[in-house]
């Protein structure tokens, strides 16, 4: 059965390691800052005791005040898996740091999130649309669409 | 001109599209492939064809109304898209699903499992050049499967059974005999196309060492399902995190060493036979009982948010749900099999001929329908 880590205390392990990354946590999930997703990430993949290796998903929520990041980490070592969200105010040009350089299966399913919510991944290199054509006009997941 | 330098005669790269309309894509997808003479530089993937927007439809029907529209996902495997939504939705409501119709999920899940393999192995064999005999011994075999379907839910394709809390009807009393049948006969099937094909000269040529993609790239590129297992990763959700009643069965994990074209086809074939196995337990132990707990059609389940992933016979298929304690999911995401295995194609078909491509390609097994949703 694959173990799902309680966000507290993986929040805790990050707390001393980058203080002031986290912007909430609970039971199910940790809420980390958009400016120290990629830190937080990159420790969550390289510590022995933790070793994400395996992205399963990213998906992108809109409750209109804010559009949060979804990312499901899951190691195969350890057989246990983790939430982990990252929100970004705005709609005009909400945007994260991509983590394609830490899991390459991020790579369509960013380009999916920035056709559909409008997100912007920073870094990602190859960000455009992947089901809409070139030219559509605003992102059909968003809520205030049609 | 001496050979050597032949050899080293640099021609122009030209852009060449496979699809989206092509024998070989199965369905409606495009490759912008670079090429160079005959030997692929890089290509792109172009989807989008297929896109209906049904994670934004979702948002608008009831949670029991969008079961039919998971049958238009992954069309080759719909009993497993409906029981992936349903596992979350149940996740989501806290719903007990009774024991028979686990039971029968389980059963309806590996019939589904060995389906899809007919028609997965089918039209690998198709691409790699054995025209149409393979592909129809396979839909010989697959068509056993869609009776049976058939006669628990009198559709062929779109099967909408699963129900949110059990499965829409119980097995008519014709349906068991008919199951044991298959399952006394499958097995040989499965031997013959072992017997035709395992050893070919031309098949072994054409898949062996082909297309390898090394344990660390498929875990890297999240590839899961048979293609993950194929190149040595023992993943497999139905032992990794257990749904259903499937911790009551005894199966095995096949794995590939290599993970070229003929382990992920190898791992196919050999997942056929657990299945069968995983069936014939299922059969047994199937208890009496209600097929459904007492759900009420329109559900409201309190906010929060729930991801429940199982073992598709592709890989990995998820559906993250948000609910706002309204009667239709807030936001309903679905993680795409079938896209996530495409991400590694790029490094896997690069250097290799245009026939490699068409048998890189047929042996990830893809179904457009999931891809672009």
């Amino acid at each position: 059965m694959t173990v799902a880590l309680s966000g507290k205390d993986i929040a805790s392990q990050l707390e001393e390691k980058f203080p002031d990354s986290i912007e909430e946590t609970s039971r199910d999930c940790l809420v980390v800052k958009s400016d120290s997703l990629l830190a937080v990430a990159g420790y969550l993949k390289d510590t022995e005791s933790l070793a994400f290796d395996y992205l399963n998903y990213i998906t992108a929520v809109d409750y209109y005040s804010y559009f949060e990041v979804v990312y499901q980490l899951t190691s195969l070592k350890h057989n246990h898996s983790v939430i982990i969200k990252s929100r970004c105010y705005g709609r005009e040009n909400p945007a994260v740091p991509s983590v394609i350089g830490l899991w390459q299966s991020a790579d369509f399913q960013e380009r999916e999130i920035y056709d559909l919510m409008g997100i912007k991944f920073e870094g990602h290199p190859n960000l455009k649309r992947l089901f809409l054509w070139e030219g559509f006009q605003g992102h059909p997941l968003r809520k205030d669409y049609l | 001109m001496t050979t050597t330098e032949m050899m080293t005669l640099k021609t122009e790269p030209f852009v060449l599209n496979f699809g989206p309309v092509h024998p070989s894509t199965h369905g409606v997808y495009r490759m912008r492939a670079t090429l160079d003479g005959e030997v692929i530089l890089d290509i792109e993937p172009v989807v989008g064809y297929l896109h209906r927007g049904i994670e934004k439809l979702a948002e608008e029907r009831t949670y029991s109304g969008f079961i039919p529209l998971t049958d238009r996902l992954d069309y080759i495997s719909p009993m497993s898209n409906n029981l992936g939504y349903c596992l979350a939705v149940e996740k989501l409501a806290e719903i007990k699903v009774p024991e028979r119709a686990e039971y029968l999920r389980v059963i309806m899940a590996e019939l589904q499992r060995l389906a899809n393999h007919c028609i997965a192995v089918g039209s690998f064999l198709n691409d790699t050049g054995a025209y149409y005999t393979p592909f129809m011994y396979a839909f010989r075999e697959r068509e056993k499967i869609i009776d049976l379907f058939d006669m628990v839910c009198g559709q062929r394709l779109t099967y909408n059974y699963m129900r949110i809390g059990g499965v829409g009807q119980d097995i008519p009393d014709e349906f068991l005999p008919a199951l044991k049948k298959l399952v006394e006969q499958m097995p040989r099937w499965v031997d013959e196309y072992d017997l035709l094909l395992m050893q070919n000269e031309i098949l072994l040529a054409r898949t062996k060492g082909v297309g390898v993609l090394p344990r660390e790239t498929a875990i890297n590129c999240g590839i899961s399902g048979p293609v993950a297992r194929g190149s040595g990763v023992n993943w497999d959700l139905r032992k990794a995190d257990p749904y259903s009643v499937y911790d009551r069965f005894e199966f095995d994990i096949p794995q590939g060493e290599t993970g070229d074209c003929y382990d992920r086809y190898r791992v196919r074939i050999e997942e056929m036979r657990q299945s069968l196995r995983i069936i014939k337990q299922a059969m047994n132990d199937i208890p009496a009982g209600p097929v459904r707990a007492d759900v009420p059609h329109l559900i409201r389940p309190p906010k929060g948010e729930a991801y429940a992933h199982l073992e598709a016979p592709k890989g990995e298929l998820g559906y993250y749900l948000v609910s706002d304690n309204s009667i239709a999911p807030y936001r309903c995401h679905i993680r795409p099999t079938s896209l996530i295995n495409l991400t590694a194609l790029r490094e896997m078909v690069k250097g290799w001929k245009v026939a490699d491509l068409i048998a890189i390609f047929g042996s990830i097994d893809i179904t457009m329908g999931e891809v672009d949703r």
